[in-house]
C-alpha cells in the first residue's frame, strides 16, 4: 500500500538499526511522547531492533492515559442523565472511572454513541433538537483543531444542544515537567510528529537549549522512529541539542497556521490535572469565556466532582522513565489491563500495558527453560 | 449510602453469581474477547460441565451407534441484516455448516429458528428465506425443523435466527482444539478480516472506492478436499468474531503450546488494510465468515496447502505460523519489520483509536 510500505520496509530496518548500532558509545535513554508512537514500537516489535545501550522510556502521550479519572467521572455523570446523548472517541469509551466506565452506562441504558470525528457529534445534535448532545472532547494538539471546528460550527449553525466536555493537553508543558525533575533520565526525545504538524516546532528550541536535551520530531511508522532515534543518539553522541525534523513530509517549522489561529480563537491556556502526574501549570486548553455556552462542565453543574487517583500507583514515576513498570508492587496483581490502576495500564499504548503484555511472554518463555 | 441492604439479600442466594467484575452484561461479553472468555468459563462451564462440552469446540463430537457425530448451534443478531457480500440468512446457514466443518465433519441437518421483530417488512423475511434455501442448496444441507417467534416491536432488531445443526464424521478424523502439537503448521484459505470491515463500513457509513464485501462462505468443502490428500489435521477452527488472533489464543491455551506467526504471510486486501489503518483497528482482531485455520503435521503441510490453493474457497491459502516449544498458551507475531510481539486476547470489543 502506497505511503505505507515504503515506511515498513524490513531491509530498511535492518540497516537503520545498524547505523545506530554504529554509532552508539554508551547508554541512552530515548523517551517517544506519543502514544501513537509506543504503538507502532509495540506492534513492530522494534525494542527487540535496538542496541542494548539504547533504552526506551514511554512517554505521557497518549491521552486515554492521561485524562484524569475526575474527568471520567463527570463524563459518567453527564452520560447518566436521561436528556443527554453522549458522544465520545471509541477508546474512551473504555476508559474505567473510580466506579464504571462509559460502556457500562450504556449497559445501564445511557445514550452513549461512539462518533469517528466531533462533527460527527454536531450532526446528531441537528438531528436531534430536543436532546442535548455532549462530545468528549479529550486529545493533545493534534485532536483539538477538530473539536474547536466543532464548538465553532455548533455557533454558526445556532445550536443550543451541543457542548463539549474538553480536557485538552499540551506537549512542552509535560516535557518540562519531565526534563526538569532533579531525578530526569530521558536524555533525547521524539516529539510526536502530528502534534507539530498542527502547532510547529517553534516552542521545542527553547526547552532543548534550556535542558540541554535533543529533540527530533519524529512520525509514526516504524522506519519513521528509527530514524528519529538514530538522529536523536547521532545529536547525543556528538554532543548536540538541537531540534531536528525527522517528519519533514508532514510537519512544517510553524505548522497548520489556519489550524493555530482557530485554537487560539476557540480556546485559552488552562492548568491541568494529568492521571497519574498530578497538576501541570498551563497544560491544557479550555474554552475561551466567548464560547462558554458550549461548555458542558458548567452546563451540567459537574465542576464540583473531584476524585483521587489509586495511592498505589506509581504512573508519574514510571511516565519519567524513572521506574520500570514491573518495579510497581501493584503490577500485575492489583493492576492488570482489566482492571487498570493508573493512566499507563489503560490503554494498549500505556507503558505498564505493554511491559504486562511483553513480561508474560518472556516470564512464560524463562519458567519453559527452567523446567 | 443505600448499597447495604442489596449486599445482605445476595448472601441469601445459595450460589453467588460467579462474576462479581460487571453489574451488568456488556457488548464486550460477546465479543468472543477475554470477558467473553471468562462468561464462559466462570458461569456456563461450572454449571454445565460435561465431557462433551469440556474441549469448548465449535461443537460437540460423540459417537452413536458406531456412528460419529457433530452438533453444534450459533445464533446470528447482525445488524445490518442485509450487508455487501451477504445477509443475515446467508449466514446463519454457512455459520452453523462451518462449525460442523471445523469438527471435522460432513453436514448433513440443520435447524432454524427465527425470532422476529413486530413491524419487519414481509418483502425482508422472503430475501432472507430465500437466501437461506440458496445458501442450504449450495452447502448441501437441509433445514429439517425450525421455529418463529414474533416479539414486540422494540424488543428484538428485525430479525435474530438461531441455527443448529448435525453432520457425521467420517473415519481416520481426529480434530480437536487440544490436540495443536509443536511443529504444527498453521494454515489459512486467504485474506483476513473482510467480513468485519465490510459490516463495520456499512453500519459507520463508510465509504471506499471499491465495496468491501463478506468473505462468508461454507467451508466444508474446503474442508473435505484437505482431508482427501491427508487426514492428519490436528485442529480447525473458523476465526470469527475475535478474529484470528482471538481464535488461536484459544487453541494456543486448549493445547498448552505457543504459537508463532509471520506477518508477513497474512494477507490483507488492500481495501480492507486501508480500512483497518484509517480505523486504528488490527485487523488480526476483526471478524470471518469464510476462512479457517489449519494445524497440520508438518510433513504434510505442502501437500494440504496445495489442496487448499486448488479450491476455490482456498486460492490464496498460505502457511501464516507454526507451532512451538517456547511460552505455552501465548500467540507471539514475528513483524514484518523483524521484531516480535505478543498477540494477546481483547479485554473489550476492539474500539477505533484516538490517534
Amino acid at each position: 500500500m502506497k505511503y505505507i510500505d515504503e515506511y515498513r520496509d524490513g531491509h530498511t530496518a535492518r540497516v537503520l538499526s545498524e547505523r545506530i548500532r554504529d554509532i552508539v558509545t554508551r547508554p541512552w535513554t530515548l523517551m517517544e511522547i506519543c502514544g501513537g508512537q509506543t504503538h507502532t514500537i509495540v506492534k513492530s516489535g522494534l525494542e527487540s531492533l535496538l542496541p542494548k545501550e539504547i533504552t526506551l522510556a514511554h512517554g505521557p502521550g497518549c491521552p486515554v492515559c492521561v485524562t484524569p479519572l475526575e474527568l471520567i467521572d463527570k463524563a459518567i455523570a453527564i452520560a447518566s442523565r436521561p436528556d443527554v446523548i453522549f458522544t465520545s472517541f471509541g477508546d474512551m469509551l473504555r476508559v474505567p472511572g473510580s466506579s464504571k466506565d462509559l460502556l457500562s452506562v450504556k449497559a445501564e441504558g445511557g445514550n452513549v454513541r461512539m462518533v469517528y470525528s466531533p462533527l460527527d457529534a454536531v450532526k446528531i445534535a441537528q438531528q436531534h433538537p430536543d436532546t442535548k448532545v455532549v462530545f468528549f472532547a479529550v486529545g493533545f494538539e493534534t485532536t483539538a483543531p477538530a473539536n474547536a471546528m466543532s464548538v465553532w460550527q455548533a455557533r454558526k449553525l445556532g445550536l443550543k444542544n451541543f457542548s463539549i466536555l474538553c480536557s485538552h493537553v499540551l506537549v512542552p508543558p509535560a516535557m518540562e515537567i519531565i526534563l526538569s525533575s532533579p531525578s530526569n533520565m530521558v536524555q533525547g526525545f521524539l516529539a510526536a510528529g502530528h502534534v507539530c504538524t498542527v502547532m510547529g516546532y517553534e516552542e521545542y528550541i527553547p526547552l532543548a537549549e534550556k535542558y540541554k536535551t535533543p529533540i527530533v520530531v519524529t512520525g509514526f511508522e516504524p522506519l519513521d522512529i528509527l530514524q528519529g532515534m538514530y538522529m536523536a543518539v547521532k545529536q547525543l553522541e556528538e554532543g548536540r541539542y538541537e531540534v531536528e525534523n525527522q517528519y519533514s513530509r508532514s510537519v512544517k517549522r510553524e505548522g497548520n497556521v489556519a489550524a493555530r489561529k482557530l485554537l487560539a480563537e476557540v480556546f485559552e491556556t488552562t492548568n491541568r490535572k494529568w492521571r497519574g502526574v498530578g497538576e501541570i501549570p498551563n497544560s491544557g486548553y479550555k474554552l475561551r469565556e466567548s464560547f462558554s455556552d458550549f461548555d458542558a462542565e458548567t452546563i451540567f453543574e459537574v465542576a464540583h466532582i473531584e476524585t483521587q487517583e489509586s495511592p498505589l500507583c506509581i504512573a508519574g514515576t514510571v511516565l519519567q522513565g524513572l521506574k520500570k513498570p514491573h518495579e510497581c508492587p501493584a503490577f500485575g496483581v492489583q493492576c492488570t489491563p482489566e482492571h487498570p490502576l493508573g493512566a499507563p495500564m489503560v490503554s494498549s499504548e500505556g507503558a505498564c500495558a505493554a511491559y504486562y503484555h511483553y513480561g508474560r511472554m518472556h516470564a512464560q518463555s524463562n519458567l519453559h527453560k527452567a523446567v | 449510602m443505600n448499597n447495604e441492604p442489596m449486599k445482605n439479600r445476595s448472601a441469601e442466594f445459595s450460589c453467588p453469581i460467579p462474576i462479581t467484575d460487571y453489574k451488568n452484561i456488556l457488548l464486550a461479553h460477546g465479543g468472543g474477547g477475554k470477558l467473553t472468555h471468562q462468561l464462559i468459563q466462570k458461569m456456563l462451564l461450572p454449571q454445565f460441565r460435561s465431557k462433551l462440552l469440556e474441549p469448548l469446540h465449535d461443537g460437540a463430537i460423540f459417537s452413536i451407534n458406531g456412528s460419529r457425530l457433530a452438533f453444534s448451534t450459533d445464533s446470528y443478531v447482525v445488524n445490518p441484516i442485509f450487508f455487501p457480500g451477504g445477509d443475515i440468512g446467508e449466514l446463519a446457514v454457512n455459520g452453523t455448516v462451518n462449525d460442523l466443518a471445523m469438527c471435522g465433519a460432513q453436514p448433513l441437518y440443520l435447524s432454524v429458528g427465527f425470532i422476529i421483530e413486530e413491524g419487519l417488512p414481509m418483502e425482508d423475511l422472503w430475501r432472507v428465506v430465500l437466501s437461506m434455501e440458496k445458501a442450504a442448496t449450495v452447502a448441501g444441507v437441509e433445514l429439517v425443523t425450525g421455529d418463529t417467534k414474533v416479539v414486540d416491536r422494540g424488543k428484538g432488531d428485525k430479525i435474530f435466527i438461531n441455527t443448529s445443526g448435525i453432520g457425521i464424521i467420517n473415519e481416520g478424523i481426529e480434530i480437536n482444539p487440544r490436540n495443536a502439537s509443536v511443529g504444527d503448521k498453521i494454515l489459512i484459505n486467504g485474506a483476513i478480516a473482510q467480513h468485519g470491515i465490510a459490516i463495520m463500513s456499512v453500519r459507520e457509513g463508510l465509504e471506499f472506492e471499491t465495496q468491501i464485501e463478506s468473505d462468508t462462505a461454507p467451508l466444508h468443502g474446503l474442508v473435505q478436499a484437505m482431508f482427501d490428500v491427508s487426514k492428519k489435521i490436528h485442529v480447525l477452527r473458523d476465526p470469527t468474531r475475535g478474529g484470528v488472533a482471538s481464535a488461536l489464543n484459544e487453541i494456543a491455551e486448549n493445547s498448552r503450546v505457543g504459537i508463532v506467526l509471520d506477518e508477513g504471510k497474512i494477507s490483507l486486501t488492500e481495501e480492507v488494510r486501508g480500512a483497518c489503518e484509517i480505523l486504528g483497528l488490527d485487523p488480526l482482531y476483526v471478524a470471518n465468515e469464510g476462512k479457517l485455520l489449519a494445524f497440520v503435521v508438518p510433513d504434510e503441510a505442502e501437500k494440504i496447502l496445495s489442496a487448499m490453493k486448488n479450491h476455490p474457497l482456498g486460492k490464496d491459502s498460505a502457511i501464516i505460523g507454526e507451532v512451538v516449544n517456547d511460552y505455552p498458551g501465548t500467540v507471539v507475531m514475528k513483524s514484518k519489520i523483524g521484531g516480535s510481539r505478543v498477540v494477546d486476547m481483547l479485554s473489550g470489543e476492539q474500539l477505533p483509536r484516538i490517534c
